[in-house]
């Protein structure tokens, strides 16, 4: 029995001009994290507002915790905690009263908004700005007191739609660590993102979607596998970079990527890769700065799904649609 | 739908909380009635004759206080636009809150706004001469009828709000409605010195049944629509109920229905 499961979601705005969602299914595991990932506008934050019950399908089926998201949306509110990039808090008010007002929206008495507020403004190092108005807040600090308003009567399911985005370095590792200490505790996260790092850090299992389809699902293992093994890199000297890519283009099937000096590419011959790679430098006279041979990263498994670099190389079966926003 | 009332006045009272958390607001809300009272006061005040006891400030306030609830509408309006806009919305509909409240609590948060502005303004007409002459009962029922047809108007107010969306251009639209709206009306100047058909518009309008109203009620004769001849100008008080129980029997069942099916 899975928590939280969508299937064969379609959904397009603008009088079907833009297809949001094509087709996607997923579902998450009890007491599991799922992390969406996937470039801007590939249909994360459709699909966690379908889920959330703020919007409808075209067509297709959501349930949470059983429960007909559709049918039943009042129900599936009584579960879900919703937080990230759109669902805000009051800014002119005061990171308290926020949490009692939300606390009293989840029909709390009045006591027990006030605790609930205060036990969460405690935990998530908010006590000493509880009494300032959020727009004074820090954007990581405004971020976990949103965070706590999704957790004031502990949710079954949270949705976390982009809880980083726009977050300095020091923000994003203290949300992480927050985010971490919750899944301890047993709730079952569905959150999107558009950083490899954070799915990786995260989740227990990847879905990449990209046009509105799930492109791809596994653990990040699973996905850097299907990749398919390692990538050799080879940092040179920019005069050499060229001839570099050449000979990188010799050993590997697939397309070659360029990032700064560096020239890599998958290849499928592990060490026997690197050697012809060195004969093949050391022919040409190139010292090259760095080689290596690499596992993949999950920047690599996403490239491959969805980047520019994989779909401009190979022959494309189906013309997609450009995507909005990369 | 048994929170509905409890869940509104959660969003009531957050509304509270803003003004007594950015003072500004209030005061801005109830310094641009009291300088219209003061504008057309000593500018129209000594040119206009109206043979009425008391002079043109008996006629002016009435006219003042409908178009004060009249521009409130725009104010409700680009307030729940930009709770859309940032989001704040979204959460709201993801708790398991009554259909209904989050708008139902804004007009009685801006209704509340709305008494404190009609006593501001009061105090302010008094100070520059003006004073009822039917009583404390008729005036007291003047004020209800007021603040009845404030509530009616900010239900216009949400479903714009909600319809458009971007605060800035419902301030603009809402300007766009309420001045017209205000001044083609007998609030300033009699209706039978309009063309005919300004005249005929003017005379059917809500705001001109509410100003003849409140006239009537605070002990004039409706000077400047005594001429007119039409229904609402003849029977004010009664076109005013209509227009109030017509308004809110369109906009709040519009307005619940769009929010509980908006999404962005």
């Amino acid at each position: 029995m899975k928590t939280v499961s969508a299937e064969h979601l379609v959904k397009s705005y603008n009088k079907g001009e833009v297809k949001a969602l094509d087709d996607l299914s997923l579902d998450v595991a009890e007491g599991t994290v799922l992390s969406v990932l996937g470039p801007n506008g590939a249909g994360k934050t459709t699909t966690v507002r379908i889920l959330a019950t703020l919007l409808k399908p075209d067509s297709g089926n959501a349930h949470v915790a059983g429960i007909d998201v559709i049918k039943h949306p009042d129900k599936v509110r009584e579960l879900i905690g919703l937080s990230g990039q759109y669902a805000a808090v009051d800014e002119t008010l005061t990171g308290w009263d926020n949490l009692v007002m939300f606390g009293r929206l989840y029909h709390l008495g009045k006591q027990q908004s006030i605790n609930r507020a205060n036990d969460l403004l405690e935990r998530f190092s908010l006590t000493d700005s509880a009494r300032r108005p959020i727009k004074t807040y820090s954007g990581g600090m405004r971020r976990r007191l949103d965070l706590a308003a999704s957790l004031i009567v502990q949710p079954k399911v949270l949705f976390l739609d982009e809880p980083t985005t726009g977050l300095d370095p020091r923000g994003r590792m203290e949300m992480w660590g927050v985010i971490e200490e919750l899944v301890t505790g047993g709730v079952t996260v569905l959150l999107t993102t558009q950083y490899l790092e954070e799915a990786d850090q995260l989740a227990d299992e990847i879905a990449v979607i990209d046009h509105g389809t799930v492109i791809a699902r596994g653990t990040s293992d699973v996905l850097k596998k299907q990749v398919g093994g390692e990538r050799l890199e080879i940092t040179a000297e920019n005069q050499d970079l060229a001839k570099v890519q050449e000979i990188i283009a010799g050993i590997s099937a697939s397309a070659t990527h360029i990032d700064g000096r560096t020239v890599s590419a998958p290849v499928s011959t592990g060490s026997s890769a690197l050697i012809q790679a060195l004969r093949a430098l050391d022919e040409a006279s190139i010292h090259p700065l760095d080689i290596a041979l690499k596992r993949p990263s999950l920047d690599d498994v996403f490239l491959s799904l969805t980047g520019h670099v994989a779909e401009e190389s190979l022959p494309e079966p189906v013309k997609k649609k450009k995507r909005g926003g990369k | 739908m048994k929170h509905l009332l409890s869940d509104s006045l959660v969003i009531t009272k957050r509304q509270v909380l803003q003004l007594a958390r950015i003072p500004e607001l209030l005061i801005f809300s109830t310094i641009q009635p009291v300088m219209f009272v003061l504008l057309f006061r000593f500018v129209f005040g000594g040119s206009i004759s109206t043979g009425q006891p008391g002079g043109y400030v008996q006629l002016l306030m009435p006219g003042i206080f409908v178009q004060t609830v009249a521009f409130t509408l725009a104010a409700t309006a680009s307030g729940l636009a930009q709770d859309m806009e940032k989001g704040l919305i979204d959460r709201f509909r993801s708790l398991p809150i009554s259909r209904g409240a989050v708008v139902i609590g804004r007009t009685f948060g801006d209704a509340l706004l709305n008494i404190l502005v009609l006593a501001v303004m009061a105090a302010a007409g008094f100070a520059v001469g003006w004073r009822p002459t039917s009583g404390f009962m008729r005036v007291a029922l003047g004020f209800l009828f007021l603040f009845a047809f404030g509530y009616a108007l900010s239900w216009i107010g949400i479903y714009v709000g909600l319809v458009v969306r971007d605060a800035r251009v419902v301030q603009n639209v809402g300007f766009l409605v309420t001045f017209p709206m205000t001044f083609l009306s007998n609030a300033f100047a009699p209706t039978t010195g309009m063309p005919r058909a300004l005249q005929y518009v003017a005379e059917w309008n809500p705001v001109s049944s509410m100003v003849a109203a409140c006239r009537q009620l605070f002990g004039l004769k409706n000077e400047f629509g005594a001429t007119a001849s039409s229904w609402p100008s003849q029977h004010p008080l009664e076109t005013s109920l209509l227009y109030m129980i017509l308004l809110m029997a369109i906009f709040i069942p519009l307005s619940v229905r769009k929010y509980a099916n908006t999404s962005s």
